[in-house]
Parts: structure tokens; C-alpha cells; sequence
């Protein structure tokens, strides 16, 4: 569903993202794990079509995103890293607004409404303004806009980032219901979220793909078989030779 | 999913905007206080001894110059600040139907303030018989006028993330469309420059082609001129909103 070519992109003379390339399919969830500003969500961008590739190539569903956005992005639903929101609005008008962009109406952006409410657990707030929700209902209401339209493909920057513990358990287990449906990439620090619910990791250090594999694949690269020593082994010589 | 469905979803949701905050209320209200101040008191509307509304569209330039860059202000930079913009790009909206939209929502907002003034045109008609044609030709220049602002107010808020930054941008870009057909600036002008150098400065002015509306002369080329900066306008804003995000 979702196919990157040799990406990269550059910021002036700032490289963010640098020959990346992977595939994505229906049914696989694809954890993205780096260090803070390695291009985790430069990369979720580009897919979105949000940043333009200053090369390589992107395709969702079969559509090139820079030739073909609209129907691209159709296909995708999106949780931005800062899970945004129009203040002033309600919860419901919000997602009634994502519905209608996404062009449902009627009975059919009533159901989705609903649906979306009951999933991410909104039902005390869905008449409060979003500048009046708690960090983690504000995350979890993005997390609704971008499943409004069930799509078939899901690309979510941190989902669990501020949400408490039992929220986190909720979204991994929502993450793990959808995943037979649909293609996911998500990005996380946490290690223990990707052993729990993605099929594929690939770790990314300063632009550049630095392992990819399966969550067990990745584990056997350490002695312990601990996933963070893993990473670290990986991520932390760079960071330490760049300091 | 047509191009107009998403424009109307768009201008929907910015008009919302409006009224659920108090920036609405506050902005109409201050708006009908100001023109009846300046029609009535400053403007001599009844020492005039004349049924027409020349002291009240006379003006509008004046008025809009402080008042419309407060209404598109916010146009883009609060979705800059509140990340939306990224939500709004990543749906199935191209940009262009995403400034649309946003602009006809203000620009409505506006019409709205400046239809709310109908108690000025039904005074003058309660008084004497104006030209009502010459009334009606004036309202349609001012809508224009303040479209023509508006749309600078949102290439200035495309720049930044900051109101207020944005804010003074398109004032002093405004000012200077008053000022290059300003009639002291002009006869300033004058005395160091051709009449031609003049007239060309002058013809980039607000004043110069209200002028026309105010008298009651629909002139396509004044249609024309706050079209182009209309279009002009929201077109920059185009550029800035790809320019911010190619890096």
C-alpha cells in the first residue's frame, strides 16, 4: 500500500532525510524508531504530501503522492505529531468537519461520528471546546479525525505520546485490532510499544535507515535480547562521535 | 467530493470560527460605532444638506485600514501556531481550496458588518431622496475595497505565525495603497515628478479606483483593478504556503 524509493529531502544545507526506502502492506504495522529529530516525522510528512521530496518517490495505494495528492491522500488517515486541533471548536463539530473533508454526509457522517467516538473513548467530551480537553483526550481526538473515514492506511506520529498508561494499553490494543486491515506506520521512543504491536521496525538515526526487520529479528542482534541495547548499540556510537 | 463541497466545508468551518469566539461581536460592534462616528460627527452628515452618503463611504478606506487586517489576521497564522495547518494540507484539499475558502468565509464576515449598516442608507432615504444607485454602486465598491485588504491580510498572515507581526504588515501595506492616490500625497507628488509618474502611482491606489464607486461609476477597469489585487494577493498567499513547506 504504501511505497517509499530512495526518499530524501533536504532543509537548505541540513540533509533530514536520506535514502530511505521501504514498503508498507495491508496487514503489516511498521514501527519507526529514532532519536528526536533523526526524521522520523519528516519522512510521515512527505508520505502525507505535506513536504514535497527533494528526492525519490512515494506512492499510496498505487498513487504517486507528488503527481496524484488527492487521491493519495484519500486513501490516509493522519495523526500529526502534536495532535492538533481547532480550539474553539467542539469535539463533534471537529470531527463533522474532518467527515465533510472527507466527504461523508448525512447518516453516513453521523455513523462515522459515532463510530470514532465509541473507538477512542470520547463520549464525555464530544460537546466540550478542544482548548478545554486534557492533553490526552486532545491527542485522542486527532487520533478520531484521522479514522473518521476508516482508511486503509494509517500513519500515526507518536500516537501514545501523553496519553497515561491505561490509554497507551488502549491505543496499542486499537493499533493491534485495526492492523489486519490496513497498512499502519507509526513512529514511538518507546521500545516496548513496538514489540507489542508492529510486525516490522525499522530504526532510523540522522536521515539514514540504519536497521530494519522484525521485532524478534532485531532482538537477536544482542546478546540479552533486549530491544532498547539493541537500539542503543545502534543509535548511540553516532551520537556520541556528532557530540 | 467536488473542489466547491471542500470550499464550502472550509469557509463553513473559519465562519464558525468567528462567531464562537468574542472577535465577531466585538469586531461588529466597534465596526457600527466607528462608521456612525465618522458618518454622523466627523463626516457633517447633516450640515451637509445633501441626501447622499458621501460621509459615510468616504471612509470606509480609513476604517478598513485598521479593521479588516483584525479580521485576516488570523487567517493562517493561527493555523501556523495551532499546527492545524498541517491536519488541514494532509486532507483531501488541494491549497487553493483551503485559501478560498478561508478568504470568501472573511470576506463574507465583512459583508455581514457592512450590510449590518443599513441604518445609515435608511435614514438617508427617511430624510430625502438620494440616488439610490449611486448608494447601491458605493456598497459594492467598499465590499471590494475591503476584499482587496482582506486578501493582503492573508498573504501577511501566510508569512508568519505571529498576529500581530501580520497585523502591521498588512496595515502599512494597505497605507500604502491609500497613500499613492491620496489626494495630499498626490498634489505632494506633483512638484518632483511628471503628471504621467504621478498618474501611474496613483493608479495603484484603493482611493483612485473607489473614487469611481463612490459617484455612482461602475467601471469594468476598476472591477478589474481590485480583481488583480485580489487575485494577486491570494495567489502570493499560494506561494508562501508551498514555499514554507519545500524547505
Amino acid at each position: 500500500m504504501i511505497k517509499v524509493e530512495n526518499l530524501c529531502k533536504n532543509f537548505g544545507a541540513k540533509i533530514a532525510v536520506n535514502d530511505v526506502s521501504f514498503n508498507v502492506e495491508k496487514g503489516e504495522v511498521l514501527g519507526f524508531l529514532g532519536p528526536n529529530g533523526s526524521g522520523k516525522s519528516t519522512t510521515m510528512r512527505i508520505i502525507m504530501g505535506y513536504y514535497p521530496p527533494t528526492s525519490g518517490r512515494v506512492s499510496v495505494g498505487g498513487f504517486d503522492v507528488s503527481d496524484h495528492p488527492i487521491e493519495a491522500k484519500r486513501l490516509v488517515g493522519y495523526l500529526p505529531e502534536s495532535a492538533p486541533g481547532y480550539a474553539d471548536m467542539t469535539v463533534h463539530g471537529f470531527l463533522s468537519f474532518a467527515a465533510e473533508l472527507r466527504g461523508l454526509n448525512g447518516a453516513g457522517k453521523k455513523a462515522a461520528i459515532e463510530r470514532v467516538v465509541e473507538m477512542c473513548f470520547l463520549q464525555n467530551v464530544v460537546h466540550q471546546t478542544i482548548d478545554t480537553l486534557s492533553k490526552g483526550y486532545k491527542h485522542r481526538t486527532c487520533l478520531a479525525q484521522s479514522l473518521i473515514h476508516d482508511p486503509q492506511v494509517l500513519i500515526m506520529d507518536e500516537p501514545t505520546d501523553g496519553l497515561d498508561p491505561n490509554q497507551k494499553h488502549e491505543v496499542r490494543n486499537l493499533i493491534r485490532r485495526m492492523a489486519p486491515e490496513k497498512a499502519i506506520i507509526f513512529s514511538t521512543h518507546i521500545l516496548e510499544e513496538v514489540e507489542e504491536a508492529c510486525t516490522r521496525v525499522i530504526i532510523i538515526d540522522r536521515g539514514r535507515m540504519v536497521a530494519s526487520g522484525t521485532p524478534a529479528e532485531l532482538k537477536a542482534r544482542s546478546p540479552s535480547g533486549k530491544l532498547d541495547e539493541v537500539f542503543r548499540a545502534i543509535t548511540l556510537p553516532d551520537t556520541v562521535k556528532a557530540a | 467530493m467536488s473542489a466547491w463541497h471542500n470550499i464550502k466545508t472550509i469557509m463553513k468551518r473559519e465562519l464558525g470560527g468567528y462567531f464562537t469566539s468574542p472577535i465577531a461581536y466585538v469586531f461588529l460592534i466597534i465596526f457600527l460605532l466607528l462608521t456612525g462616528f465618522f458618518t454622523f460627527t466627523i463626516g457633517n452628515f447633516f450640515e451637509r444638506g445633501e441626501a447622499s452618503l458621501v460621509s459615510f463611504f468616504t471612509w470606509h478606506p480609513w476604517l478598513y485600514l485598521f479593521l479588516v487586517p483584525a479580521v485576516g489576521m488570523r487567517l493562517w497564522s493561527e493555523e501556523r501556531r495551532l499546527g492545524t495547518m498541517e491536519l488541514l494540507l494532509t486532507m483531501p484539499v488541494t491549497p487553493w481550496q483551503a485559501i478560498i475558502g478561508k478568504f470568501l468565509a472573511s470576506w463574507l464576515f465583512l459583508a455581514l458588518a457592512l450590510a449590518l449598516t443599513f441604518p445609515v442608507w435608511i435614514t438617508v432615504n427617511w430624510l430625502g431622496a438620494p440616488d439610490n444607485g449611486i448608494i447601491l454602486s458605493g456598497y459594492v465598491g467598499s465590499l471590494l475595497l475591503a476584499g482587496s485588504y482582506l486578501a493582503i491580510s492573508s498573504m501577511t498572515s501566510a508569512m508568519t505565525r505571529n498576529q500581530v507581526i501580520s497585523f502591521i504588515l498588512s496595515v502599512v501595506i494597505c497605507l500604502f495603497l491609500i497613500l499613492a492616490g491620496y489626494t495630499p500625497v498626490t498634489d505632494l507628488l506633483i512638484k518632483f515628478a511628471k503628471p504621467v509618474v504621478v498618474d501611474i502611482v496613483a493608479s495603484f491606489s484603493v482611493m483612485t479606483h473607489f473614487e469611481g464607486f463612490q459617484r455612482g461609476v461602475m467601471d469594468l477597469r476598476d472591477f478589474a483593478f481590485f480583481a488583480s489585487v485580489i487575485g494577486f494577493a491570494l495567489f502570493t498567499t499560494s506561494v508562501i504556503i508551498r514555499s514554507q513547506r519545500a524547505g
